[in-house]
């Protein structure tokens, strides 16, 4: 295990409540920088709430209780006094939906840049091109920057959503199930981009789909009921895991 | 990439030489979202000051009035002639005009509205439901002064002839003309509590082979129940709070009675009467608007209150 | 015929029996709104013209007019929707995006339903112990505002509320994902997305204030007025206060008066009225 540098992401003793609801259960967790990691495990494992911790989405729902620390480059972005908007803007996400605003192509991908204080419309042309091609999008969409982003299909929604993520400048991505909800053609499109984007990003990825985690991941942490279970090289998990509930998961015994 | 720089915020890095100013954004956003804040917070609680501010009005004349009329007077006299020689101040004849009336209007647009509420929902094709949901929504959109108009001048002229002996001002006519106007709330919050109800207890009634009215009546309607009793209660605290129908059709006479031919005077009308003529402010004549009025806030504020909690607990019990 | 098919029968004739009470109550309800209609119409169109539109009011039934009330609506309500408007829309963003979590939002909340309501004559007596005496605005056109505000607000806060809850949680995400602050959020996304849903809450709350009648004439807004008002501190009269003066005289040209003024009156809501579910149909999904 690659252990020498200072963790990207890392959460240490972490637990989650909703309410009465114990959802994440005392995890401790570490991710190097430029990984892909991915999540797995059956629906209501934790595995979604594991990853929103990571940019604060959880703060919108009522009755979050969040105990442990949470670190981003050795800050705990949680208890220090990082402002919530420069994690998100650094810790980018990507939804399980495509969810673009009712805006135009351009204003999409400008969005960030714009609430974070950039009024150089040079560099926001520039920044808005370079994510673009960032997603596999600008080929598309060159001609029609002016047009509504609900004209787009699905598929080059989602890439849309990955430019706008991208267009800050983030270091890490956080990918909810990102093809889940795309067909066949447009989800092998967005698999392709994410084995391009970890040549420079820490990616974390939800997925339920096994082949896609063995294909496009580092490595593969696997939840059962809101604990961690095993985090090992992806190869490792794949072939030989240690734990049986792992082997059972992966070889579709249930989920 | 990597370090504690990464945090810097976009202006920091990239835009040094836009604006002399952009250290400070920094500060300017955290402020802005501070002072956003607490307009908001300010805006909202307007509504608080509100219910305050009509609480300690109506309660500081209130007070004012009871200080010389005794509370027990209030309450069991049988007269109101406030603003005649001999003086009576019980409120129970206000009260029973306000009951008489608004029973007569719950009378009219309770089972109207619940008919019509279960075809809406239940059988009414679509097109009819998108056709007849604005034409209530009109129908509550028509200021109650017209509603008392039509009362006074083509209703009870109406009525006359089939009561020879309704007199031209009553409870009755204005009772009617006010189920009318509330007959669109009835409607249409009851055939919101209907459409919550799960399509499946629906099929698990035709499965068994019930018809369409058993399973209305049997199993939609009583699963719907609450919500149906929410949207009645508050149609009736709309009923005791309707002003303008029974100020002119109603006759303002306090009546204790429960003769719908007869002319009556309800709380609200009473409010209207003395507001209209020259009554000095700050007299007990004047007072007693207010002690009626805290009245009737009370029973409406019970109303609404109950027909809220209703409504909050069936709308969250179907949302999930 | 054997006794499940008796049964059958039945029930099939209790469902067309339902139906058919059902139709005759909607036609009833259809029949009533159509003569009232009618009704206003025979008895004002008469009376309806230029002169009676121009005229301030008088002793004689045939030269009265409505501009009084007419000038007075318009001011009074124009002022009051200036007023509660960003008030009501500031104050359902805070409960919708800021106060759900809170006790005092959930409290707010609460108080907002209940005061939608109030019977509308209860604000007339707060208009009047809180602007009329305490303020001493007097029976100004400021303190019949003020009142109306109040009157309407919740119609627009329960309104807005809807609307920015109908904006997909999505949106809010994707704003809030790439760094945007809440107020950015709610002025870049929410208040664009749902304006307008909000813009049709607006103008039913409009349309009800101008058919209020009964808190303006509890605050002591006059009934005989010949004069425009000049300022928010002038005296002032409104149309439904002019008609229930008319209503209210014995003499039968009064009330055709009225019901030429009730057809102005209704000409207005109407409008407002279409105008804002045209609004909603066209917006909604």
């Amino acid at each position: 295990m690659n252990m020498r540098q200072m963790p990207a992401l890392e959460t240490r003793n972490l637990n989650l409540h909703y309410g009465t609801n114990h959802a994440l259960k005392n995890i401790s967790l570490g991710i190097s920088e430029n990984f892909v990691v991915a999540l797995i495990g059956p629906s209501g494992c934790g595995k979604s709430t594991y990853l929103r911790l990571f940019n604060r989405m959880n703060d919108m729902i009522d009755g979050v209780k969040i105990d442990g620390d949470v670190l981003f480059n050795g800050k705990d972005i949680y208890k220090s006094n990082l402002r919530v908007e420069h994690v998100r803007k650094k810790i980018g996400m990507v939804f399980q939906k495509p969810n673009p605003f009712p805006k135009t192509i351009f204003e999409n991908v400008a969005y960030g840049l714009k609430v974070n204080g950039v009024s150089n419309k040079k560099f926001i042309e520039e920044t808005v091109e370079k994510s673009l091609k960032q997603a596999a999008l600008w080929e598309e969409v060159k001609d029609t920057l002016k047009k509504s982003a609900l004209a787009l299909s699905g598929g080059q929604q989602q890439r849309l959503c990955i430019a706008r993520a991208l267009a800050v400048e983030p270091s890490v991505l956080l990918m909810d199930e990102p093809a889940s909800a795309l067909d066949p053609l447009s989800s092998s499109k967005i698999e392709e981009l994410i084995y391009e984007l970890k040549k420079k990003y820490t990616i974390l990825i939800v997925t339920h789909n096994m082949q896609q985690a063995a294909r496009v991941s580092d490595k593969t942490a696997f939840f059962y009921l809101g604990q961690l279970i095993e985090y090992d090289d992806t190869k490792q998990i794949f072939i030989n895991p240690k734990e049986e509930r792992t082997q059972n998961y992966i070889t579709g015994r249930f989920g | 990439m990597n370090g504690s720089s990464t945090l810097l915020p976009v202006s920091e890095t990239t835009e040094k030489n836009r604006s002399p100013f952009s250290f400070s954004r920094e500060a300017y956003v955290v402020t802005r979202e501070k002072v956003v804040h607490a307009i908001l917070m300010l805006c909202a609680l307007v509504s608080v000051f509100t219910t305050l501010g009509i609480i300690l009005v109506l309660l500081f004349q209130t007070i004012e009035f009871f200080k010389e009329v005794p509370i027990i007077n209030f309450l069991t006299d049988t007269q109101w002639t406030p603003l005649f020689q001999d003086k009576h101040f019980g409120i129970m004849p206000l009260l029973s005009g306000t009951l008489l009336t608004s029973l007569i209007a719950l009378s009219v647009s309770v089972p109207l509205g619940l008919i019509i509420a279960i075809y809406l929902s239940e059988y009414a094709p679509s097109f009819l439901r998108k056709l007849l949901k604005p034409f209530l929504e009109v129908l509550a959109g028509i200021p109650t002064i017209v509603y008392g108009y039509f009362a006074l001048i083509t209703v009870t002229p109406l009525l006359q002839n089939i009561f020879p002996s309704l007199s031209g001002f009553n409870a009755l006519s204005p009772g009617i003309v006010m189920g009318i106007m509330i007959l669109p709330l009835v409607t249409s919050l009851s055939e919101d509590a209907l459409r919550m109800v799960p399509k499946g207890l629906r099929e698990g009634g035709y499965a068994l082979g019930a018809s369409k009215l058993q399973v209305s009546l049997s199993i939609v309607f009583p699963s719907a129940f609450s919500g149906i009793v929410a949207s009645v209660i508050l149609a009736f605290s709309r009923a005791i709070g309707e002003t303008m129908i029974v100020a002119i059709a109603a006759g303002q006479l306090p009546n204790l009675t429960a003769n719908p031919l007869q002319p009556v005077a309800t709380m609200t009308s009473y409010i209207v009467q003395v507001s209209q003529g020259d009554t000095p402010y700050g007299t007990l004549a004047y007072n007693t608007i207010f002690a009626v009025a805290i009245t009737l806030f009370i029973f409406t504020f019970l109303l609404n209150i109950i027909s809220f909690r209703l409504r909050k607990k069936y709308f969250s019990m179907g949302g999930d | 015929m054997n006794s499940f098919e008796i049964h059958a029968l039945k029930q099939r004739t209790k469902d067309i029996i339902f139906q058919v009470t059902a139709i005759v109550g909607l036609l009833f309800a259809v029949t009533v709104l159509l003569l009232l209609l009618i009704n206003v119409f025979q008895d004002g169109w008469g009376r309806l013209s230029w002169q009676f539109i121009s005229s301030y009011p008088s002793r004689k039934p045939e030269s009265a007019g409505i501009i009084a009330g007419l000038a007075g609506s318009f001011f009074m309500v124009s002022l009051a929707a200036l007023l509660s408007v960003p008030v009501g829309i500031g104050a359902a963003i805070y409960l919708e995006e800021y106060g759900k979590k809170n006790r005092l939002g959930k409290f707010i909340e609460i108080n907002t339903a209940n005061l939608a309501g109030v019977p509308s004559i209860v604000y007339g007596l707060l208009g009047l112990g809180l602007f009329v005496r305490w303020f001493q605005l007097d029976r100004s056109i400021l303190a019949g505002s003020l009142t109306m505000s109040l009157l309407i607000m919740p119609v627009i806060i329960i309104a807005t509320r809807e609307a920015i809850k109908a904006v997909p949680q999505g949106i809010r995400e994707a704003s809030y994902a790439v760094g945007a602050t809440k107020w950015q959020t709610i002025w870049h996304h929410l208040l664009p997305i749902s304006f307008p849903t909000i813009l049709t809450g607006i103008i039913l709350a409009v349309s009800r204030a101008i058919g209020e009648t009964a808190p303006l004439i509890t605050i002591g807004a006059l009934t005989y007025v010949t004069f425009l008002p000049k300022n928010i501190t002038s005296e002032f009269t409104i149309l439904p206060i002019q008609i229930f003066n008319w209503v209210s005289r014995p003499q039968q040209a009064f009330h055709e008066n009225a019901a030429a003024a009730i057809i102005v009156l209704i000409a207005f809501t109407l409008l407002l009225n279409s105008v804002a579910i045209i609004l909603r149909n066209k917006f909604s999904r």
